[in-house]
């Protein structure tokens, strides 16, 4: 009888949060299971500054509520990814037209995002199955890439996705690392994931997915903010909301250094 | 070391930028000419977007061609007259350019065609300049005299009408000649990101017959104000002026310059535009070569604001 109320109240508790998840989109859970991920970051803002050439972030989480017997087996595996701002993407394909290469045949995609850097316990395609990664759009291969507009026959979007996402990882955008992710006590984990040098600037996510035997388990999504700092954000602003004053400033400076330089090396 | 461009969004090496904006800085002043057309492909080799670096490329120029041309206003070979002129033309030119520049952006042609203008251009140009400097080369090793200019000679250009005295250039010329090269000039210059010093320079010679002297001064003096314009023009339409890699480019340049002015005292005229000529054919040839080599990526990816 006591067991009963217990589990009952069990119950209204597990309600509770998920009634608070319907109004929080950052975090997904499958109710089967008890146990939860959590992540957390030392900054929620990366500052571009002059000399920003790629940097790597680390995030901590813990597992809470972990069975002790499966994390000792590696029952668990965790994916962490940071996601970049959504940008529209199109795909053009040269061909060679009179014996010179031009571009010929393009297929837009709807907003994919800009960057994508994974980190996991282990290579996915061991951790869960394929349909499920690809329904959580987990893995670079499975970014969804939803072509817009006119796309021909359609018999070619395969090849303009694999270009696509081959562009994206040769251009550092997209990256993965299918150790990233170690655990550094029983529940506790850190996950090292790679910010490129040209990392587009934006709202990004970190997202961390936990997995249990191959069973989605939860999903938690923080922000994670990219910015310019200091004076290469003072010059974008610029360069975008007083773009005349800008480009006035930009000619007079190279007024000022043609004028300089033709009185510093004037010969008498 | 790096540097990040705001404006590009990308992290560069800065002594590459400096030495790049060095050794074009040399050969320009060697040989008297803005740089703008090696300066823009360098760049896009650099993996530089073309659209930030045609339009980078202008706003650099504005700085080696108010150099050059105070040293030829000091030494009073600027035709200013024949400038303005020129002037006129060339900001028509340049205000068409830029919607083109613009179209061809939207339809993914930009850097085709800014390929295609660089062969068609720098290889006509670098050619004929070949061809007329390995004359003057062998004239000049016969000891036979060597002129440019045949003065009393006159073409269809000198039977225009609106003819106009321009004192400096000793010269009565009509102005729908000096218009129109001021205008097509300024369509490349937003194009292409060049000055067009190039073009201008063998088209003032062999074409309006203007006396040497005056051309490139007066060259540079149009120059300054349609690359400028065009800067500003980019600047507000495409937002691709980086002024942070204009500005490591600009100083580089002007200092490498001085140097290259120094190196070119020293050379015989004819030997000056025979390097040029192999230095401006050497560009179109490399840039040829990428237009027709299969690529290594026959897939390209815009996306953001910029197209490439």
């Amino acid at each position: 009888m006591r067991a009963a109320v217990l589990s009952l109240a069990a119950i209204a508790l597990s309600v509770l949060p998920a009634a608070a998840q319907l109004v929080d989109p950052s975090v997904k859970i499958n109710e089967k299971f008890s146990e939860r991920i959590d992540i957390g970051i030392s900054t929620n803002e990366i500052a571009i500054a002059s000399d920003f050439s790629g940097t790597e972030i680390t995030v901590f989480g813990a597992i809470d509520g972990a069975d002790e017997l499966l994390l000792s087996t590696f029952a668990y595996d965790i994916v962490v990814a940071l996601e970049g701002p959504r940008q529209a993407a199109t795909v053009r394909r040269k061909e060679r037209v009179a014996g010179i290469w031009i571009n010929r045949h393009s297929i837009s995609f709807e907003p994919i995002p800009a960057s994508y850097s994974m980190s996991s316990t282990r290579p996915i395609q061991n951790i869960s199955s394929m349909m499920d990664l690809a329904a959580r759009d987990i893995g670079i291969n499975n970014i969804r890439l939803i072509p817009t507009g006119g796309i021909g026959d359609g018999s070619r979007v395969s090849e303009f996705r694999d270009a696509l996402r081959r562009i994206k990882q040769s251009g550092g955008l997209y990256q993965r690392d299918p150790t990233g992710v170690r655990f550094i006590s029983k529940s506790l984990f850190r996950a090292s994931v790679r910010l490129p040098a040209n990392i587009p600037v934006g709202q990004h996510e970190v997202r961390a997915v936990l997995y249990k035997n191959g069973v989605f388990v939860m999903e938690k999504a923080i922000p994670l903010r990219v910015v310019k700092t200091g004076l290469e954000q003072f010059i974008y602003n610029s360069a975008h909301s007083y773009s005349l004053a800008y480009g006035i400033f930009a000619v007079f400076l190279a007024g000022i250094t043609g004028w300089l330089s033709s009185l510093i090396f004037r010969k008498d | 070391m790096t540097i990040y461009l705001p404006i590009a969004e990308l992290s560069v090496n800065i002594l590459v930028i400096l030495g790049m904006g060095a050794a074009v800085g040399f050969l320009s002043g060697m040989f008297g000419v803005g740089g703008g057309f090696l300066i823009t492909p360098l760049l896009v080799f650099y993996n530089i977007p073309p659209a930030v670096a045609v339009a980078t490329g202008a706003n650099q120029v504005v700085a080696s061609s108010v150099s050059g041309a105070l040293a030829h206003f000091r030494r009073g070979t600027l035709d200013i007259k024949l400038g303005v002129v020129l002037l006129i033309g060339g900001l028509a030119g340049a205000t068409l350019g830029i919607q083109i520049f613009t179209m061809l952006r939207r339809v993914g042609q930009l850097d085709l065609i800014i390929s295609l203008l660089y062969v068609v251009f720098l290889g006509a140009v670098g050619g004929l300049m070949l061809w007329e400097s390995v004359i003057s080369l062998r004239r000049a090793s016969k000891n036979q005299p060597v002129s440019l200019r045949k003065p009393g000679q006159h073409n269809w250009v000198h039977r225009l009408p609106f003819k106009m005295r321009f004192k400096r250039s000793k010269l009565y010329l009509s102005v729908i000649p000096v218009i129109m090269l001021g205008f097509a000039i300024g369509i490349l210059t937003s194009v292409m990101g060049v000055g067009g010093g190039f073009i201008m320079v063998p088209a003032m010679i062999y074409l309006l017959r203007i006396p040497t002297n005056v051309v490139i001064g007066t060259s540079l003096f149009q120059i300054i104000f349609v690359t400028a314009f065009t800067t500003i023009v980019q600047a507000t339409t495409n937002f691709t002026v980086d002024i942070v890699l204009a500005f490591l480019l600009m100083t580089a340049g002007v200092i490498g310059a001085q140097y290259g002015v120094r190196v070119g005292q020293k050379m015989r005229g004819e030997q000056l535009r025979a390097g040029l000529a192999l230095l401006v054919l050497a560009v179109a040839i490399r840039l040829a070569f990428g237009l027709v080599l299969p690529p290594d990526e026959v897939y390209s990816v815009v996306s953001g604001s910029f197209g490439f």
